[in-house]
């Protein structure tokens, strides 16, 4: 089943770091603005990257089609990013550099992720904040009238710049805006309310896509020179994340069964600051930013009899601050990745609390004693009001009840340098590929990597893909290539509608998610995996034979949409804990209980794993083939990681 | 707690009409979407088409989420959206009245599901920095008072959910396009294009078809990012300046 496979080309230019990204640009082939008229784009998503590359591309003269489901292009969840965005400015003088935001994310990544894409990042970083401030994203500023930063978790600089706690708003809209004036020059054609469901292969080269109309339920083809995949990560696989309830894996699922290796698939960012489940019925976890762990102090009961106390009765020996105790450096501000594992131990120990007992302590009553009240209300205040909305408990008075949630996936479609997929002609941008953060992302890398992507890199590396098709011409939709994939699509459309079983699609994606948390979670093993693997099948094959959809295919039919989605999230599992199987160690979000220090931490074998693995879909019913990209590090010395 | 709900239905089998739906056993710490969640789930099993609503983050950011709740657009708390209302906030026994956002401009699509596609074309209209990628100024090379760009954030902060237009009498959406016009208006950025843009958002939303403004104000009362309808009187000074001074409005 493995393959070292020379297949897996990752382009990665030649000469020192620093210059392959500009040795890059000042080689790569243009097309020239008489024949981009020539050649069609097709975009799908519009959140950050594909909002930004859409508009880009549109700029420069190509033909775009951009594609999304929702009613908006301005709705896709990059609009829910708190923190803010990264960027090697140096603003404040405290030692920034490109280079130290390329070390700085490696190290994040656990020494998983490729360097050269890494440092283009870190380039590129300063291209967006100007870019942005240009478009009018009102990002905080000082008295001065210049623009303010933060700091953020595993850095020691202040780079992150921010808007509120909107920062991800901010962007998308400011990414929507330009996408809207290509609209009305006609560069961009935007198709909302369509969802993508297959992509078509001619001749081993992407040539375009079979979307749905959402409001008619007509199935159309759409071809191009080019296809660019931009529709997030997959978080909801465990169906309970701090995902948006429509984000899904559909399109890069699809891409994969059409030839497009998935790179890991296991490795999921669980975030350890998230309001806990309150019920059966519970839809999805809200964020509470990683900011409040400044002044917050994690706490379990010492004794799980106490776990159904009121928190306020316990006294303060009977108390055990477990993250200060287990991490005296760094201790209520260790990692994410250690922070969530930390907090799980706690419950599996009996110790959590709430009425779930899937919960801990994050208590604020030392920091309004020392500051005041004030104080504190001024630095979270919106966090507090945003907590007491939903769970009615005033954290003023009684401390906050947190627990980890799935919140990122680094894992995605396989891209090389330029962002192509293993198809030609097909390539992923933005959380769709498994790109820049290795196994672990820090904080506010996510928005830098999208607009990153979709503004300075797509736009010059698809060239080098295009600039061969500009003699091709227009794409004829009634290839039978065309035609096959739509009915295969129409096909897998009537059997959904037509099982006519019991289970709606939502409580079958519940108990998906309900096995991929348990035994693909935080802390996954062998035995456990090898579970998850039959009770996934077992589930899948419940899917096909109980699985009830109502209404029609051809209308309006949010059932059937979500039907769908939760079909291919039945199959991306099953890779998912296939990926954490053969990984035989710990590195970042993938934590393996059998490789683990002495004290219990993330225990990375760099000999054997310092790899990216690329499956490559076989077929149903036969097992993937892993594929390994080697990861070469010319200039970063691999390091443990301790926060002890 | 034990509910009634009376939920407007249109399409399928409904022409547009009111159906009432018994919900017991509702958990006080559901969100008013999770609540709608175990009703859609109950009438799935006894094979009855679900109620079509729209929603995606659950977070009050994504502005996808809708309805009109007892008269109330998103609903009885201030400055929340319907996806963070939580039913705590409702009695036991208490009926629901539950409508999607009504206005002209916004064609019903299917229940509570209604087309706000224009805010996109008002958007496409004029509501951008005409910048394209590459062409930008080192970011510092513009400094903003701090002042100034925390009021244009505060008009930013719109979500474009269309709450305004479903609380105003008119059906105006003249808080959201101002909510634009003042965020642009207020930075240095944004002054290149500034009468062109007011004069072209302006037409694009009376192209539309929503209504006019007659300082009623609901739309501030309703909006649930509380965005200020001083943000409509700057545009109405932007909109008379554009109009007296410009010559020509492509």
């Amino acid at each position: 089943m493995t393959s070292t496979d020379i297949k897996l080309d990752a382009k990665i230019p030649a000469g020192p770091l620093a210059e392959k990204w500009e040795n890059y640009k000042g080689h790569v082939p243009l097309v020239s603005a008489n024949n981009k008229r020539r050649i069609d784009v097709i975009i799908v998503g519009t959140g950050l990257a594909g909002a930004s590359a859409a508009a880009s591309l549109g700029e420069l003269g190509y033909n775009v089609k951009v594609f999304t489901f929702h009613d908006s292009p301005r709705r896709a969840h990059s609009i829910a990013a708190q923190g803010g965005i990264n960027a090697a400015k140096n603003y404040r003088n405290d030692g920034d550099s490109v280079y130290r935001l390329f070390y700085d994310t490696i190290k994040g990544g656990d020494y998983r992720a490729r360097e050269a894409n890494v440092h283009r990042l870190a380039e590129v970083s300063v291209n967006i904040i100007d870019q942005c401030v240009a478009q009018g994203v009102p990002f905080a500023r000082e008295y001065g009238g210049l623009l303010d930063n933060r700091s953020f978790g595993g850095t020691l600089v202040s780079r992150t710049f921010y808007a509120r706690g909107q920062t991800g708003q901010q962007l998308l809209i400011g990414a929507y805006q330009a996408l809207s004036r290509q609209v009305a020059l006609g560069t961009v054609k935007l198709y909302n309310r369509h969802e993508m469901l297959d992509v078509v292969i001619v001749d081993g080269k992407c040539r375009g896509i079979i979307a749905r109309n959402l409001l008619t339920g007509e199935l159309e083809r759409h071809s191009a020179h080019a296809v660019v995949l931009c529709t997030g990560g997959y978080g909801n696989v465990f169906y309970l994340s701090t995902n948006a309830m429509l984000c899904n894996v559909t399109a890069a699922w699809r891409a994969h069964r059409r030839g497009a290796f998935f790179g890991n698939p296991c490795f999921t960012q669980i975030h350890p600051t998230c309001i806990p489940v309150s019920g059966d019925y519970q839809s999805k976890l809200t964020l509470m930013s990683e900011s409040l762990r400044n002044d917050g102090r994690c706490w379990v009961p010492k004794d799980p009899a106490d776990a159904k106390k009121h928190p306020n009765e316990i006294p303060e020996e009977a108390r055990d601050y477990y993250l200060e105790r287990r991490y005296p450096a760094f201790g209520n501000l260790v990692p994410r990745d250690i922070a969530s594992r930390a907090a799980k131990a706690e419950c599996d120990a009996g110790k959590g609390v709430g009425p779930t007992g899937l919960a801990v302590y994050l208590d604020f009553a030392d920091a309004i004693k020392r500051y005041g009240r004030d104080t504190i209300a001024a630095r979270y205040g919106n966090l507090f009001e945003m907590y007491e909305k939903i769970t009615g408990d005033n954290p003023y008075e009684v401390p906050m009840r947190i627990y980890p949630a799935v919140h990122y996936t680094m894992g995605g479609l396989w891209v090389d340098y330029e962002l192509m997929t293993t198809v030609p002609g097909l390539y992923a941008a933005g959380e769709a590929n498994f790109s820049d953060h290795g196994a672990n992302r820090l904080g506010a890398s996510a928005l830098m990597q999208g607009l990153a992507d979709g503004y300075f890199v797509l736009p010059y590396t698809i060239g080098a893909y295009l600039s061969k098709e500009i003699r091709t011409g227009p794409i004829p939709t009634n290839l039978p290539e065309f035609e096959r994939a739509e009915k295969e699509v129409a096909d897998r459309i009537h059997r959904l509608m037509s099982i006519g079983g019991k289970e709606s699609a939502e409580s079958l994606h519940r108990r998906l998610g309900k096995i991929m948390w348990n035994k693909c979670g935080m802390a996954r093993n062998a035995k456990g995996l090898q579970e998850a693997i039959s009770e996934i099948r077992a589930l899948r094959e419940e899917f096909w034979k109980n699985l009830y959809v109502p209404g029609r295919a051809d209308e309006f039919n949010p059932e059937l949409e979500k039907a769908w989605r939760v079909a291919d999230f039945l199959e991306l599992g099953e890779l998912m804990c296939i990926d954490a199987l053969h990984r035989n160690e710990s590195c970042g979000g993938h934590f393996r209980e059998e490789y683990q220090t002495a004290d219990g931490e993330a225990l990375r074998d760099d000999e054997n794993y310092k790899y990216v693995a690329a499956w490559e879909w076989r077929g149903e019913g036969e097992p993937p083939t892993l594929h390994k990209e080697p990861l070469i590090y010319e200039e970063v010395e691999i390091a443990q990681r301790s926060y002890k | 707690m034990k509910l009634t709900l009376k939920i407007w239905r249109q399409g399928g089998k409904y022409k547009g009409e009111f159906v009432t739906y018994q919900l017991d056993n509702v958990n006080e710490h559901m969100s008013f979407l999770e609540m709608l969640d175990v009703l859609n789930e109950q009438l799935i099993h006894q094979k009855e088409e679900p109620i079509a609503f729209e929603h995606d983050c659950r977070e009050g950011i994504c502005g996808t989420c809708s309805l009109v709740i007892n008269g109330r657009p998103h609903g009885p708390l201030k400055g929340t959206t319907t996806c963070q209302l939580h039913m705590r906030m409702f009695k036991d026994g208490e009926t629901i009245v539950i409508e999607p956002f009504r206005a002209k401009a916004f064609p019903v699509i299917r229940d509570l599901v209604v087309d706000r596609s224009a805010f996109d074309r008002i958007i496409q209209a004029g509501g951008y920095i005409s910048v394209n990628t590459g062409q930008a100024p080192e970011a510092n090379s513009i400094p903003i008072e701090k002042e100034v760009a925390s009021r244009a954030f505060d008009a930013a902060a719109c979500i474009g959910c269309g709450a305004c237009v479903a609380a105003c009498p008119n059906a105006s959406a003249m808080l959201f396009t101002a909510a634009k016009v003042s965020h642009l208006a207020l930075l240095p950025q944004g002054q290149v294009e500034r009468k062109r843009r007011v004069l072209r958002m302006v037409a694009q939303m009376d192209k539309e078809g929503f209504g006019r403004c007659s300082n009623v104000k609901a739309c501030e009362a309703e909006c649930p990012k509380e965005i200020s309808v001083s943000n409509i009187a700057r545009m109405n000074r932007e909109y008379l300046f554009a109009a007296v001074a410009s010559e020509t409005i492509a």
